[in-house]
């Protein structure tokens, strides 16, 4: 498939009075077209500075883009001017934020804030804007849509208001839409409708997703490919079935395991993730997640793993991954999952085998 | 054997008055018992009511009918000073938000110690200290933390120091407001477990109010679906998953997405319809809601008689 975002070695950082805070190290990944690629991990772990970066939204002062590229139609948009950006950022590339109740603006009607785009890009006024702007309320399932247009963003619902957003994001037919924790301020079931929408926009208009968020049931239910970042790093990426179902990083684990799933026995305790994450101000040396890692070796805290290619699409940065590193049996949750479905994947085989010894 | 009946909330009703004489119906007649010893999760969506709820039995807000018998006495009567510290005593409270629930300006001692100076607990300041420091252990933080302010601490660490304050005089029982809704995924399980802990140690009884259905579940002995001001279901924990009954639980239930990529590809949603007319709770008319009916032992559903029929005849 074709990669229409290519972002390499990224790295972004904030100077502040403590000192500099460095969000992003080093991340690398592509985003091929019409997939879903998903990022998750903990607040602070740097998903949304990288989304920001991409989108070169970036404040700086403080923030800044020390190093990396991040190639997207033949452009490196780490080195655009803002003059240059302008022409991208909206159109070929678009965002949707977390809180609909802030990322919208109270003081304009819903179809001011719609054709804002379509004037600025597509140079469309009048009749012809407010003909898209109808188009984009009903392709995002907003009932009655002409009176809409003449509504205000407090007189909408959460929901409703989130899909004004996305309309808005999907005004000039991005072909890359990054999605910032979209559904983490609504209600399960806006959650399930607001997915769904993304699901079949996507099928519509074939633009390829990054999907930022912390809930892997969201993840599960959306992703193609996952990257999951702590401390600033990616530190595995793959398949959606590989990170749920043949998981590596002894981070992932911990993630995976610590969701509560129905089945849990209630008298045993949830398998958490001890400790807190790292100050990135002064990042670890070795392993970020060593200090919280129950699998963690000696080398874990002196050198930092190297990314170790599993699959074609599979990738972690785990020294466990190392040929001369010992057989460990991850946790329980991790286990069953792997024999349910992949019964036959080298890494259930491997469990088997640790399990055995 | 007839477990204790710790709390029995009798037809409670919260309305707010929102001027031009509108009313919205936050709570609207609910009734529900908690056993000592147990957790009650209460479950709902934005807006349901379900704060409000815990809000009105611990006094939060005066309620407007309806009554709340904990240990067998009705606790929204009281008018005496000692008595309300003596309930103020057994009951504590959980905050959803660690960061807007501790006082930026108090140390994180003093935000302990509020209540033990309050009901004077402590004899000596030796004595109140020491209790701070064995707080500040159970909750799995350390002495040298009691001189520090809120600010210094992630947000795992505040809801800490905000389940420390509840325990600090020693309460039978906890209404926990989302008490995990704030923090990470890998923080939320630490304070699950830390919860359900000191339950076990200290023989608490817990409500717990919360939208993430998976988590409640896991801590809760019975859950209790609210909608619009009232429980649709109420049910053992086990039993609302595995036989969901209301259309409005099945709804809910099927919106969750599990961290399960085949599961997710199978899952099919129900959506539920609301069969109120308006938002029901929010107008000035009276909503007809059908009572509660105990379907299977201890499994308690809103169902209208022709429903209710349509039920039992699927049974057989």
């Amino acid at each position: 498939m074709e990669t229409i975002l290519s972002v390499r070695d990224l790295a972004v950082s904030f100077h502040t009075y403590a000192g500099t805070v460095q969000a992003v190290r080093n991340v690398s990944f592509d985003l091929k077209k019409g997939e879903t690629l998903a990022i998750v991990g903990e607040s602070g772990s740097g998903k949304s500075v990288t989304s920001k970066a991409i989108m070169r939204l970036i404040p700086n002062p403080p923030g800044e883009i020390t190093n990396g590229e991040i190639l997207f139609d033949g452009k490196d948009l780490a080195k655009l001017s803002e003059k240059e950006m302008l022409k991208i950022r909206g159109r070929d590339i678009a965002m949707i934020f977390q809180d609909p109740m802030t990322s919208l603006n109270p003081t304009m009607t819903i179809y001011k804030q719609i054709a804002e785009g379509l004037k600025q890009h597509q140079g469309l006024r009048g009749e012809d804007a407010k003909k898209r702007a109808l188009e984009l309320l009903t392709l995002v399932g907003i009932p009655n849509p002409e009176a809409r247009l003449k509504q205000y963003p407090h007189q909408l619902s959460g929901g409703m208001r989130q899909r004004i957003v996305i309309a808005i994001a999907l005004a000039c037919n991005p072909k890359v839409l990054i999605a910032d924790e979209p559904t983490t301020a609504l209600d399960v079931t806006i959650q399930a409708q607001i997915l769904e929408l993304l699901k079949d926009i996507q099928q519509k208009t074939g633009t390829a997703i990054i999907f930022i968020t912390h809930d892997l049931g969201v993840v599960a239910n959306m992703a193609d490919r996952v990257a999951v970042m702590y401390a600033g790093k990616i530190v595995e990426k793959g398949t959606v079935d590989e990170i749920f179902y043949e998981p590596r990083h002894p981070y992932a684990w911990g993630l995976l395991g610590s969701m509560p799933r129905p089945t849990d026995d209630p008298n045993q305790a949830l398998p958490a993730i001890p400790g807190t994450p790292p100050n990135l101000l002064n990042p670890p040396k070795g392993d970020a997640f060593a200090p919280r890692n129950p699998y963690a070796m000696k080398i874990d805290f002196e050198k930092e793993p190297p990314m170790f290619q599993i699959s074609d699409t599979h990738y972690a940065a785990t020294w466990l991954l190392h040929p001369q590193a010992p057989q460990v049996t991850p946790p329980p949750a991790i286990i069953d999952l792997a024999l349910k479905y992949r019964p036959d994947s080298a890494f259930a085989k491997s469990i088997g085998k640790g399990g055995a010894e | 054997m007839e477990r204790e009946k710790l709390l029995e909330v009798r037809d409670l009703k919260q309305h707010f008055k929102i001027g031009r004489g509108r009313v919205v119906k936050a709570v609207d007649g609910i009734s529900f018992d908690i056993y000592k010893g147990e957790v009650l999760g209460l479950v709902g969506e934005s807006g349901c009511g379900k704060s409000t709820t815990g809000r009105t039995i611990i006094g939060l807000y005066d309620a407007t009918d309806g009554d709340v018998i904990f240990k067998g006495e009705n606790v929204h009567d009281k008018k005496s000073k000692a008595e309300k510290l003596k309930f103020n005593r057994a009951m504590q409270m959980i905050f959803q938000d660690p960061y807007a629930s501790l006082n930026p300006r108090m140390t994180v001692a003093d935000i302990i110690a509020e209540g033990i100076d309050i009901h004077g607990l402590a004899k000596t300041k030796e004595d109140r200290m020491n209790r701070v420091y064995d707080l500040l252990e159970t909750v799995g933080l350390t002495k040298e933390h009691a001189s520090r302010y809120p600010h210094e601490f992630s947000g795992g660490q505040r809801q800490r120091i905000g389940i420390a304050r509840a325990l600090a005089v020693e309460p039978d029982f906890i209404i926990a407001d989302e008490p995990i809704s704030a923090l990470d995924v890998s923080i939320q399980a630490q304070v699950v477990n830390l919860m359900k802990e000191l339950q076990r140690d200290r023989d608490l009884t817990y409500l717990f109010i919360a939208h993430d259905l998976s988590m409640v579940k896991y801590i809760s002995d019975r859950i209790g679906v609210m909608y619009q001001g009232h429980i649709v279901e109420l049910a053992p924990a086990d039993r609302l998953y595995e036989n969901p009954i209301h259309a409005y639980t099945k709804s809910l239930l099927s919106a969750i997405p599990l961290p399960d990529p085949e599961h997710e590809r199978t899952r099919k949603r129900i959506i539920y319809e609301s069969k109120s007319l308006g938002a029901v709770g929010r107008s000035d008319e009276d909503s007809s809601i059908p009572p509660l009916r105990e379907v299977e032992p201890g499994h308690f559903v809103s169902l209208t008689d022709a429903e209710y029929e349509a039920y039992k005849a699927q049974l057989v």
